[in-house]
């Protein structure tokens, strides 16, 4: 909000201006205690997340929740979780990954070995997404998939690949909007409430933490999926990121983005082809066109 | 200079009011206009058409921290809320809220801490009450707030709702609402109190 606007309420005005205040100090606190910065984030969504957690914790406002978050690890735990959990599915966007298994799949498929990166991975719905797709098109052996998050904890759920047996119901639903051509009961084992996904999708995936707003690139890749992660990034931070991805990607490699992100005004907007609009999937120009 | 901000919250019935709206405001309308409309995910490319036909006004579905543009149309995209900070719209795939995604609620409450009295909230026809919280922040924060006569909306609940969270400074129907902007958003840039 403007903070010199003299039209502006009275009243409520120094409660917003202090609770931007409170939500600022709290970043610092969290990135001075663990490193973790939330500081380059988008503020609308931010700040709907940690009074979330003030709420969840029963603390009268942001700065209670610093105290005790600096005090309890336990409540920094909480609070990062709260802060970096995604809300998504296996085969989110079904079109997506039609798109994927025609324009996408092709390309990959004149490689010899493959690297892709699934950047921002969360809970891992679209990591499996993907090692499924790559197992259906034969080109998994050939594929290391590098699964990265910012949080310890979501990169350990991921890597366990256990999702609420109640889901799978749409989850086999998105699946065969999506493409796919087997049985989904197949890819998991019912274990009470639990779907414990195949340990041979799990087998081509390295898992790892990774952070977007803070670390560099770690090898170059024929794809890369980025998708609704940076959406939650303000402006400087997604042109960061957005410079990252790119030295990531080989020559011709493939930069998959979420349905509401843009490429334009980007850095490197003109060193890419669409390849489909709608699904916002990118080509690198290769060194010969670009 | 911060844009006057126009949010519009609809759900059941809302196309067809949407669209009367918009077709009685002139093409040199001068303030944004954002559209929360509840609408199914998998049919998001015929939202635009549905909810813009006849409009003066150039339109376009959102993308992530796109600026926020005097005389546009700016429509929320289906399973994304549609949050409002300063210049710009950001987008979430947070939980939807009261079953909806987007949320009116996020959307206005978003657009009253970011622009304050730079905003101007109306909530159309709907079967829930999304919309009647967010629509009394935006009177709290200094904005301006008008709800669709409950008599005349295909659906009454929602604008019942918000006429019993807030006291809006217009009860108007469809056809007064465009008339009614129009006059507020005045021959300059500047909304008039």
């Amino acid at each position: 909000m403007k903070g010199s606007g003299a039209a502006t309420s009275p009243a409520q005005e120094p409660t917003l201006a202090l609770e931007k205040l409170e939500l600022r100090l709290l970043l610092e606190a969290i990135h001075g205690s663990t490193g973790i910065d939330f500081r380059g984030y988008s503020p609308a969504s931010l700040k709907r997340r940690v009074l979330a957690r003030v709420k969840a914790e029963e603390l009268p406002s942001i700065s209670a929740l610093q105290a005790r978050a600096l005090h309890a690890p336990e409540c920094m735990q909480r609070l990062i979780a709260g802060i970096t959990v995604h809300y998504t599915t296996l085969f989110r966007d079904p079109g997506f990954w039609v798109a994927f298994r025609e324009k996408v799949v092709p390309i990959l498929a004149g490689e010899r070995s493959l690297r892709l990166w699934v950047a921002g991975c969360s809970s891992g719905e679209e990591v499996y997404s993907l090692a499924i797709v790559l197992a259906e098109a034969g080109l998994v052996e050939r594929t290391r998939i590098y699964a990265t998050d910012l949080s310890e904890n979501l990169v350990e759920q991921a890597r366990a690949g256990v999702f609420p047996l109640r889901l799978m119901k749409e989850y086999t639903a998105n699946y065969l909007a999506a493409g796919g051509t087997r049985s989904f009961s197949d890819y998991y084992s019912a274990d009470h409430e639990a779907a414990i996904l195949s340990a041979a999708l799990r087998r081509r995936i390295v898992f790892a933490r990774h952070c977007l707003a803070t670390e560099g690139s770690f090898n170059e890749f024929h794809a890369i999926l980025c998708r609704n992660v940076t959406i939650y990034f303000a402006a400087a931070l997604q042109a960061r990121v957005h410079e990252l991805l790119f030295a990531s990607l080989a020559p011709a490699g493939i930069l998959a983005l979420g349905r509401a992100e843009a490429m334009r005004g980007l850095a490197h907007e003109d060193e890419f082809e669409p390849l489909d609009v709608r699904e916002r999937i990118f080509q690198r120009k290769s060194a010969a066109t670009a | 200079m911060t844009v006057p901000l126009v949010v519009i919250g609809a759900s059941l019935g809302g196309p067809s009011a949407i669209r009367t709206v918009l077709a009685g405001l002139p093409a040199d309308f001068p303030w944004a206009i954002a559209i929360v409309q509840h609408w199914r995910a998998d049919h998001d490319e015929l939202l635009p058409d549905a909810l813009t036909r006849g409009c003066p006004l150039p339109v376009a579905v959102v993308f992530d921290k796109e600026p926020i543009q005097p005389g546009h149309v700016h429509l929320a995209r289906p399973d994304y809320h549609l949050l409002v900070e300063d210049g710009h719209f950001a987008l979430s795939l947070d939980a939807p809220v009261n079953y909806a995604r987007p949320s009116i609620d996020l959307c206005f409450e978003s657009a009253a801490e970011a622009l304050g009295p730079a905003v101007t909230g109306i909530v159309l026809t709907g079967a829930n009450d999304d919309g009647a919280r967010g629509l009394a922040r935006i009177k709290a924060l200094g904005g301006r707030a008008l709800v669709q006569d409950p008599s005349g909306a295909e659906c009454p609940t929602m604008p019942q709702a918000a006429l019993a969270a807030t006291a809006p400074d217009a009860v108007l129907r469809l056809a007064e609402i465009a008339p009614w902007l129009t006059r507020a958003a005045g021959p300059t840039l500047r909304p008039s109190p």
